[in-house]
C-alpha cells in the first residue's frame, strides 16, 4: 500500500536557514498521525510543504502518489492554518456557504458541519465577535466541508475549553476510522496520547517516529512527554 | 478559471462590504463632497469649473478605489485565508475576477452618482454627450480597482499599501495633464506622461468637456484605460505566488 505522506531527506532552507533538515518519514493511509515538538521546531514549515504553500529545497516530499504542490492534491489535501484563516466581517454560516461553494459543496454540507464544530447557537453571528475558540471551529468547519483523503491541522485546539477538546478529538478520530488520513500538529505532550501514530521534531529534526506504544516502549518511559525529554537527552 | 468560484467570490466580497455600511457611505459621500466643494469655490467663474470639474471627475472616484481595493486585498493576505483558498481548487484569477467584479460594481454606481451630481445639482456642463462622461469615470474607477488588486501584492503591512498612493498615483496626478497640458511639459516628461493610464483618463474627460461631436481620439483614450485596467488584473494573477520559497 502506498503511504498517503512520504518525506524522503526532505529539506527547506528559508533565507538562509535550514528549517527541516533531511527529514525521512511514511504516513499510512486512514492513520492518526500527531506532530508533535516544541514552537520553532518547524511543524508549521512541513505542514505547510504538505499542503503545497512552501517550496522545498531538496529531497522528495509524495503525496498520494503525487509530489506536494500539484494541482490534482488541491481537492485531496485539507489544511487549517493555525491562526484561525476565515473572514472575520462574515458571520460564520456565510463564511462556510462561500467556501462551499469554493469546493462545490452546498446548503447540507454546511449545516451538517456547523453541527460537527457545534457552532448552531452562532452560526449568524459575524466571526469578529466571536470567541477564539469559536472562530478556531469555523476555520476547522471549512477543513471538513471538502472531501479532502487528507487533512492536515495546525494546532487545531490551541485555547479550547477541555471538554470541546475532548468532543474535537472523537472527531478526528472518526474521521480516521472513515479511512481519512489526519496530520495535527500540537506543542500540547498530552495530546500526543491521542494519537495512533507520533512524529517528534526538533530544531527541524526527527526526532523519532513510530506509534506512541512503540515510543513508550523503546524510551522505557509512561508519558509521551517523558519519552520526548529523555530522547533530547540522550541526543545531548 | 471556473465561472462558479469566480462568481462565489464576488459575492463573499459584497456580503463583506455589506458588513461595514459605513465605508460603503465613505464611497459616495466623499467624492460627491469633494465636487461639491469644487463647485463652490469656482462658482465665480463657472467656466473654470467646466475645464477642471470633469477631470478631477475622472481622479476622484480613481483614487478612492485604488485605496479601499488596496487594502481590502491586502487584509486577504494577511488574514491567512488567501493561502488557504490558494490550497484549494481554485484559480488565481477567480479570486482577483471576484474582486473586481466586486468593486467594479460598485465603482461603477459611485461614478454614476457623482457625475450626475456633477451634472444635475453642481451645474457641470459638458459640450460632449454626458453618457460618455459617466462611462470615463466608471472606466477610470475600475483602472483604480485594478491597480490597487496588483500593487497590494507589493505590499506587506498595511502601512505600506497605503504609501503606494503617493508614490504611484500623486506622480500621474501631477503629469497627467490636469496641471500643465502634456504637450507643454519638458520633453522626457512628456514621454513619461503618455506611458501613464491617469492621462488617457484626464484627456478623455477633457474631450468630452469640450467636443460636441466625440473625436476618435476619445474612444482611443478610454480603450488605452481599458486596456490599462486588464493588463493589471493579469499582472495581479500573476503575481500571486501559491508557494513560499
Amino acid at each position: 500500500m502506498h503511504d498517503a505522506i512520504l518525506a524522503e531527506r526532505l529539506r527547506v532552507v528559508r533565507g538562509g536557514k535550514m528549517i527541516l533538515d533531511d527529514l525521512s518519514f511514511g504516513i499510512e493511509p486512514g492513520k492518526l498521525t500527531g506532530l508533535i515538538g516544541p514552537s520553532g521546531a518547524g511543524k508549521t514549515t512541513l505542514i505547510r510543504a504538505i499542503v503545497g504553500a512552501q517550496k522545498i529545497t531538496a529531497g522528495k516530499l509524495i503525496i498520494l502518489g503525487e509530489p506536494a504542490g500539484s494541482k490534482n492534491l488541491r481537492p485531496k489535501v485539507g489544511y487549517v492554518t493555525q491562526e484561525p484563516a476565515v473572514y472575520g466581517d462574515l458571520t460564520t454560516r456565510q463564511n462556510l456557504l462561500y467556501f462551499a461553494a469554493i469546493l462545490g459543496k452546498g446548503r447540507v454540507e454546511v449545516n451538517h458541519v456547523i453541527k460537527r464544530v457545534d457552532l448552531q447557537d452562532q452560526s449568524s453571528q459575524l466571526v469578529n465577535s466571536l470567541s477564539g475558540g469559536q472562530r478556531a471551529r469555523v476555520s476547522l468547519g471549512v477543513a471538513l466541508l471538502s472531501d479532502a483523503r487528507i487533512l492536515v491541522l495546525d494546532e487545531p485546539t490551541v485555547g479550547l475549553d477541555p471538554l470541546l477538546r475532548e468532543h474535537l478529538w472523537a472527531l478526528f478520530r472518526d474521521l480516521a476510522r472513515n479511512g481519512r488520513t489526519l496530520l495535527i500538529s500540537s506543542h500540547v505532550m498530552d495530546e500526543a496520547e491521542k494519537c495512533d501514530d507520533l512524529l517528534l521534531l526538533r530544531d527541524g529534526r526527527i526526532l523519532s517516529f513510530s506509534t506512541r506504544h512503540e515510543l513508550l516502549h523503546k524510551t522505557q518511559t509512561r508519558s509521551v512527554e517523558a519519552a520526548f525529554l529523555k530522547l533530547v537527552e540522550d541526543k545531548a | 478559471m471556473h465561472p462558479r468560484m469566480t462568481f462565489a467570490t464576488a459575492g463573499r466580497v459584497l456580503r463583506q462590504l455589506l458588513h461595514d455600511p459605513r465605508t460603503i457611505g465613505l464611497m459616495f459621500v466623499v467624492p460627491s463632497v469633494l465636487l461639491g466643494l469644487l463647485a463652490w469655490m469656482y462658482s465665480g467663474t463657472s467656466q473654470l469649473f467646466d475645464e477642471i470639474g470633469a477631470s478631477l471627475l475622472g481622479i476622484f472616484p480613481f483614487v478612492i478605489m485604488f485605496l479601499i481595493t488596496s487594502i481590502t486585498t491586502l487584509r486577504e493576505r494577511t488574514s491567512g485565508t488567501l493561502e488557504r483558498l490558494l490550497t484549494m481548487p481554485t484559480a488565481k484569477l477567480d479570486i482577483l475576477l471576484g474582486y473586481a467584479l466586486t468593486f467594479g460594481f460598485i465603482a461603477a454606481l459611485q461614478s454614476l452618482v457623482v457625475s450626475l451630481l456633477a451634472v444635475h445639482a453642481y451645474g457641470l456642463h459638458v459640450a460632449g454627450p454626458e453618457w460618455f462622461l459617466v462611462l470615463v469615470a466608471v472606466v477610470d474607477a475600475l483602472l483604480g480597482t485594478t491597480l490597487g488588486l496588483f500593487v497590494s501584492a507589493f505590499a506587506t503591512t498595511e502601512f505600506q499599501a497605503v504609501q503606494f498612493l503617493p508614490a504611484l498615483i500623486f506622480p500621474q496626478f501631477l503629469l497627467c495633464g490636469l496641471l500643465v497640458p502634456v504637450a507643454k511639459l519638458p520633453r522626457v516628461l512628456h514621454d513619461i506622461a503618455n506611458c501613464l493610464p491617469l492621462t488617457y483618463a484626464v484627456n478623455a474627460m477633457q474631450r468630452v468637456s469640450v467636443e460636441t461631436k466625440l473625436s476618435v481620439a476619445a474612444y482611443h483614450d478610454i480603450l488605452v484605460v481599458l486596456a490599462f485596467a486588464v493588463a493589471a488584473v493579469l499582472l495581479g494573477a500573476a503575481t500571486l505566488r501559491r508557494q513560499t520559497k
